[in-house]
């Protein structure tokens, strides 16, 4: 076990290099960064100035070392347009993302494991085909196209929930499950494959010829085992969706940091981009890490398999 | 026995095996419609100039917002009806299926072609590479996908060129790692093996004896990442960093009809629809062929 956490460990240290190196060359590949954050009308003696003033005159490599020593110190540059620190704008925007990737994992996990479960067990029933066409669909669905269908029907036609905006639960209902039913999908559909698949084995025969309530043999003995797979996807869809509410923030006017990012880029504020950028990526690392903690946890397999 | 004879027998153990795959999935229903779907829709997107002709960007201001020709106040002129400017709806959203489906098609094909020779080269030659390679992988993947191709698409530019390029190599990561993983257990095997102190060389034993081995799983994955990217791609063009106007596309085309939400309800749904149905073919086809591909799935009773 030690061995792998040490593994583990390595990997996220070499990963977060990696990352600081992407991001620190991200500004460059936009061109001549001190063209992007020099005023326009500019003159040429001033941008020289401003140059050699934020060290670009300096080799690459100088360079990048000041930068990543200022972000190991949490200091990640200040945004252009706002003109604050961009860890602090990053740092005020991240609960609501969050709020926003929890309500909808939450949602998707309540959700789909007691549908994967019942389409499992009844297979071929009514409900597993409904329910497996359902989540077909709901995988077939650009969640920002279905957040601005339930704006349609709930907002414009039926007038029951708030468009936009948080703050009340009525406003995180949409967004949520806007962004949690691919998910819901997702997990139902997999829920449902390694049931079938575990239940096919051979100690839960065993279980079932001792006798055992069906209730018990599927939801002891099965849904346990069947977890494992689970786990490991929710997490890492978890660490995507931290990225991936940019789209569904814009659609509902969420202030969250995708809102602030798509900003950013339009607004040409790079800093903040690559601040932004960094940020949610070693959130991402981070996540990625404890769902492997979790998983070792779950699965005493692995720590066998790295010891022998 | 000779090479040659070896290769015969190669050849035709891996059509009969194409065969057998080709038999399942035309014995699955659900990849036999999606399949058949999607050849509809490909044909429509190559094929509509030719019967549906109608300028994308021809504006008819006194005829804006009309509704679709079923409603009161619609006419088979504009059978999808028009947007704020008097645009054809119908005609937009077949304009929009081209911009899709060659994204979608073009970046897996740039992630397939960079993730296979890297994946080959790492799990077949393993060593350095290999750790380098991977390492490499680590960290594409630690970037959130959305994250990496808005910033991406942010600093380099939106052509349709730039899009296909950073959504393919933001992509390779899950092909290599799922080639290598095949080729890890592959090499182990006997004809590998035989073919190697048969004096093959390696590029010779990659090519021709490892590769069409692994080509399966790439296959499926390739499959559903095409939904992913056209997902994607919709997404990029909603937040205005899709393939640049004037080309319509379905994803501006959702963003421009949100404002007009209350007035036109067809703006937001049709391309949305139009997505849907695509991405539906798509999924459909891949849940088939990996019924058919995938042998230990096949043998799950029905």
């Amino acid at each position: 076990m030690g061995r792998y956490l040490l593994k583990r460990l390595w990997q996220t240290i070499y990963v977060a290099v990696g990352i600081s190196v992407i991001s620190f060359f991200f500004i460059h590949l936009s061109g001549d960064p001190v063209m992007l954050m020099a005023p326009q009308d500019a003159s040429m003696a001033e941008i020289e100035k401003l140059r050699e003033q934020l060290g670009f005159n300096d080799p690459l490599y100088v360079q990048y070392w000041r930068f990543a020593s200022r972000a190991a110190q949490g200091d990640l540059g200040v945004s252009l347009y706002h003109r604050v620190p961009a860890i602090d704008l990053i740092f005020q925007r991240l609960p609501a993302s969050l709020e926003l990737a929890v309500a909808a994992m939450l949602m998707a996990l309540v959700v789909s494991i007691p549908l994967g479960i019942l389409s499992a067990v009844k297979r071929g029933s009514v409900w597993d085909v409904a329910s497996m066409l359902g989540a077909l669909f709901g995988l077939s669905m650009p969640h920002f196209w279905l957040g601005i269908m339930m704006v349609l029907l709930f907002s414009v036609t039926l007038g029951w929930l708030p468009t936009s905006g948080r703050g009340t639960l009525a406003q995180l209902i949409m967004p949520s499950l806007a962004l949690g039913l691919s998910l819901m999908a997702m997990f139902a559909r997999l829920t449902r494959s390694v049931m079938l698949e575990v239940l096919s084995l051979d100690y839960v025969r065993t279980a079932r010829a001792k006798g055992l309530k069906e209730r018990v043999v599927i939801g002891k003995h099965a849904l346990k085992n069947a977890l494992i797979p689970l786990v490991t996807v929710a997490g890492m869809q978890f660490g995507f969706l931290i990225g991936g509410t940019v789209i569904i923030e814009t659609v509902f006017a969420w202030p969250g940091v995708g809102r602030l990012v798509v900003q950013a880029i339009f607004s040409r504020d790079y800093p903040l981009v690559q601040a932004a950028v960094l940020v949610l990526a070693v959130l991402f690392v981070s996540i990625n890490l404890l769902v492997d903690l979790i998983y070792l946890y779950l699965d005493p397999q692995i720590t066998y398999l790295e010891q022998k | 026995m000779s090479a040659s004879t070896e290769r015969f027998r190669n050849v035709r153990a891996s059509l009969r095996l194409w065969g057998e795959t080709l038999g399942v999935l035309v014995r699955s229903p659900n990849g036999m419609i999606g399949g058949a779907l999607l050849v509809l829709i490909l044909a429509v997107s190559l094929f509509f100039h030719l019967f549906y002709i109608k300028d994308p960007l021809a504006q008819d201001l006194l005829a804006r917002l009309t509704p679709p020709f079923w409603q009161a106040g619609g006419s088979l002129a504009h059978p999808l009806g028009t947007d704020n400017l008097g645009r054809d709806v119908l005609v937009r959203i077949l304009y929009g299926s081209r911009v899709s489906l060659m994204v979608g098609f073009a970046s897996v094909l740039v992630a397939c072609g960079a993730g296979i020779v890297l994946g080959l080269i790492s799990g077949y030659y393993g060593g350095r590479a290999d750790s380098l390679i991977m390492r490499v992988a680590d960290v594409f993947m630690a970037y959130p996908f959305m994250l990496l191709t808005i910033s991406l698409i942010a600093v380099l530019g939106n052509s349709i060129f730039n899009l296909i390029l950073v959504l393919g190599l933001s992509d390779w990561v899950t092909y290599a790692r799922t080639i290598r993983g095949s080729v890890l257990s592959i090499k182990k095997r006997e004809f590998v093996m035989a073919a190697r102190s048969a004096g093959t060389l390696n590029r010779g034993i990659l090519l021709r004896h490892v590769f069409p081995n692994v080509l399966s799983p790439v296959l499926v994955l390739g499959t559903v990442r095409v939904a992913n990217i056209i997902i994607w791609e919709s997404g990029l063009s909603f937040l205005g960093m899709g393939v640049p106007p004037p080309m319509p596309t379905w994803g501006r085309m959702l963003a421009e009809g949100r404002v007009y939400i209350a007035d036109a309800w067809w703006l937001v749904t049709l391309p949305g629809l139009a997505i849907m149905l695509t991405i539906l073919s798509i999924n459909l086809l891949g849940d088939g062929l990996r019924d058919a591909l995938d042998p230990r799935l096949r043998n799950i009773p029905r």
